[in-house]
């Protein structure tokens, strides 16, 4: 079994953690009680694949609470700003469904991730799920949460070309991931009477640089949130 | 329905509440379709939707700590715990609803300040510490009310309990090991977790309500067998089980009248501010506006969510009746 990269396992682990994060702000604002649950329970499966992760490139805590922004290895996407609950949904549904595909193809390899993506795979695909009944319903639903789920899908839509850039240390093959992921996508969105956004092969600006650290402004408030405590007790133990 | 001659149902009705009573009496449960007094379905349903209302504003205060937890380990936990509490409230909202009053008009009643929740969730989490409190005191005594409860005469109930009470000890226990955590760790940090403490202790005290020559509902609720135990008995356990486990922890409690009573065999302690109590019940507590205004706001921009929900769900049936008639066709 081959070892498996620390770079690689850093920007899938930061993945979950910032995501975990992310998802973790809904409690107590959820729309329904369900989602209450349903939320918290996604949010909790992704800090569990981080926790592992991140373990297996050192200790877990030291690299959540004292990195500072340029060395976390995250998507964009991810990092963003919850905004109302369809923007949350459409970025579950870009993200989950990466999230599936990349585990799917990582749960065949023999590296030391094999083990850790045959396990996560099957959350994945719950989190997919989720994902993609709620943009059914909110796509095909009202005017209103029509008109959401599709400005949620366009706004995001800048962050998911960076999704495809290459992670040093895996093999995957990426064009076709991609290609999977787009076909994915606007199956989904036809379904739910959405309209494909346009790009990111075309000309619009598109995001990216998580992967270099580069990130966007609302991350760095995000972590001064999540560290501040853990900093301000040097050394201690919870 | 059957038609039946006025005394035939007066008669049906004396025979009813005779066997009701007798069930009762035998310590066996009550269950949906069993008849029941009004009376005893009126005070079933407030007390088990302010029980579900408690468990959903109760997430609040534990929920405003999840993004700043200081280990990955603890954010685990505190996540999976406010998980519980919405799984809880969706326990008790079904429960309550076996008594014929729907989830979305108990929901409203809890908006509009019709009915209460838990005075104690009108306190504030300051301190990450303050984490651990809730776990260990306000879990603790919530535990203390609810065992009773897994053996209340309402089925439904008293089954939702016995799920309930496992997580809670579950929380409980958690909480404890938080607290003492801080407690052997940095100065700071053992502040921190007596700081908590001072905070939450009486608080807690009050969760049992008031004083038994104070309680309107209590009599009743014990005759029906839905309660089994005064506040006053219940809040004399909680201290009896609080005061050993503050000592191993290493902290204080925050009551200078605290003894142990030779002759009674349990800790005599301080008196409770029952002016704040009733301050806090009439929505005069640091809280009381901050927790209803959030939940309000989250049901209101929730709205069109909930919207969207029904009319795709609606769409759907619609479609398989149209391809149903296709097929027939």
């Amino acid at each position: 079994m081959s070892p498996l990269p620390a770079s690689a396992a850093l920007a899938l682990g930061d993945d979950a953690l910032v995501l975990s994060h992310r998802l973790g702000e809904w409690a107590g604002y959820a729309p329904v009680l369900e989602e209450e649950l349903a939320l918290a329970n996604i949010s909790l499966d992704l800090l569990g694949q981080a926790r592992i992760l991140l373990s297996l490139v050192g200790d877990e805590d030291e690299l959540a609470y004292l990195r500072e922004e340029r060395a976390f290895r995250n998507l964009q996407l991810v990092e963003q700003p919850r905004g109302d609950f369809a923007h949350t949904i459409a970025r579950q549904l870009y993200f989950s469904s990466y999230q599936r595909l990349l585990y799917e193809e990582l749960a065949r390899g023999d590296d030391a991730l094999a083990e850790l993506a045959s396990k996560a795979v099957k959350e994945v695909a719950y989190h997919r799920d989720h994902a993609e009944h709620w943009t059914l319903r909110l796509g095909d639903g009202t005017a209103e949460s029509h008109q959401r789920m599709q400005q949620g899908l366009n706004a995001l839509w800048r962050y998911t070309d960076e999704v495809f850039e290459p992670i040093e240390g895996l093999s995957v093959d990426w064009p076709t991931l991609r290609e999977r992921w787009t076909e994915q996508i606007a199956h989904v969105l036809q379904q739910a009477t959405l309209t494909m956004p346009s790009g990111p092969q075309g000309d619009a600006w598109t995001a990216g640089g998580g992967r270099q650290g580069v990130h966007t402004e609302p991350f760095g408030r995000m972590l001064a949130e999540m560290q501040h405590l853990h900093r301000s007790h040097p050394g201690a133990a919870w | 329905m059957t038609t039946m001659t006025p005394d035939a149902g007066t008669q049906d009705e004396a025979a009813h509440e005779a066997r009701f009573n007798a069930t009762v009496a035998a310590d066996e449960r009550i269950e949906p379709r069993d008849w029941m007094p009004d009376a005893y379905r009126a005070s079933l349903v407030r007390q088990i939707a302010q029980h579900a209302h408690s468990e959903i504003i109760g997430m609040q205060p534990e929920a405003n700590w999840i993004t700043r937890a200081p280990s990955l380990r603890r954010k685990a936990i505190l996540i999976a715990k406010v998980q519980d509490e919405a799984g809880h409230g969706l326990y008790l909202y079904s429960a309550a609803e076996t008594l014929g009053t729907g989830r979305d008009e108990l929901l409203d009643r809890l908006h509009t300040g019709r009915q209460r929740y838990s005075s104690i969730f009108n306190y504030p989490t300051l301190t990450w510490a303050d984490v651990g409190a809730v776990g260990w005191l306000v879990d603790g005594a919530a535990i203390t009310n609810q065992v009773p409860l897994c053996r209340c005469s309402y089925g439904p109930y008293a089954r939702a309990m016995v799920r309930i009470c496992k997580e809670e000890s579950f929380h409980q226990r958690q909480g404890y090991e938080l607290l003492l955590a801080l407690s052997q760790g940095t100065e700071a940090q053992h502040a921190m977790a007596q700081d908590a403490v001072n905070r939450w202790w009486w608080p807690s005290l009050m969760m049992f309500g008031p004083p038994d020559d104070e309680s309107g509902h209590s009599t009743q609720s014990m005759a029906w067998r839905i309660k089994r135990h005064s506040n006053d008995e219940l809040r004399q356990r909680f201290v009896d089980i609080c005061v050993p486990q503050a000592k191993s922890l290493g902290l204080t409690l925050p009551d200078p009248d605290l003894s142990w009573d030779e002759e009674r065999e349990h800790h005599t302690f301080g008196p409770i501010d029952w002016e704040e109590f009733r301050e806090v019940l009439r929505g005069n507590g640091p809280c009381n506006e901050q927790r209803i205004s959030q939940r309000r706001t989250a049901h209101e921009e929730g709205a069109w969510v909930r919207e969207a929900a029904a009319e795709y769900a609606a769409k759907q049936v619609q479609q398989q009746r149209h391809t149903r008639e296709e097929d027939i066709a």
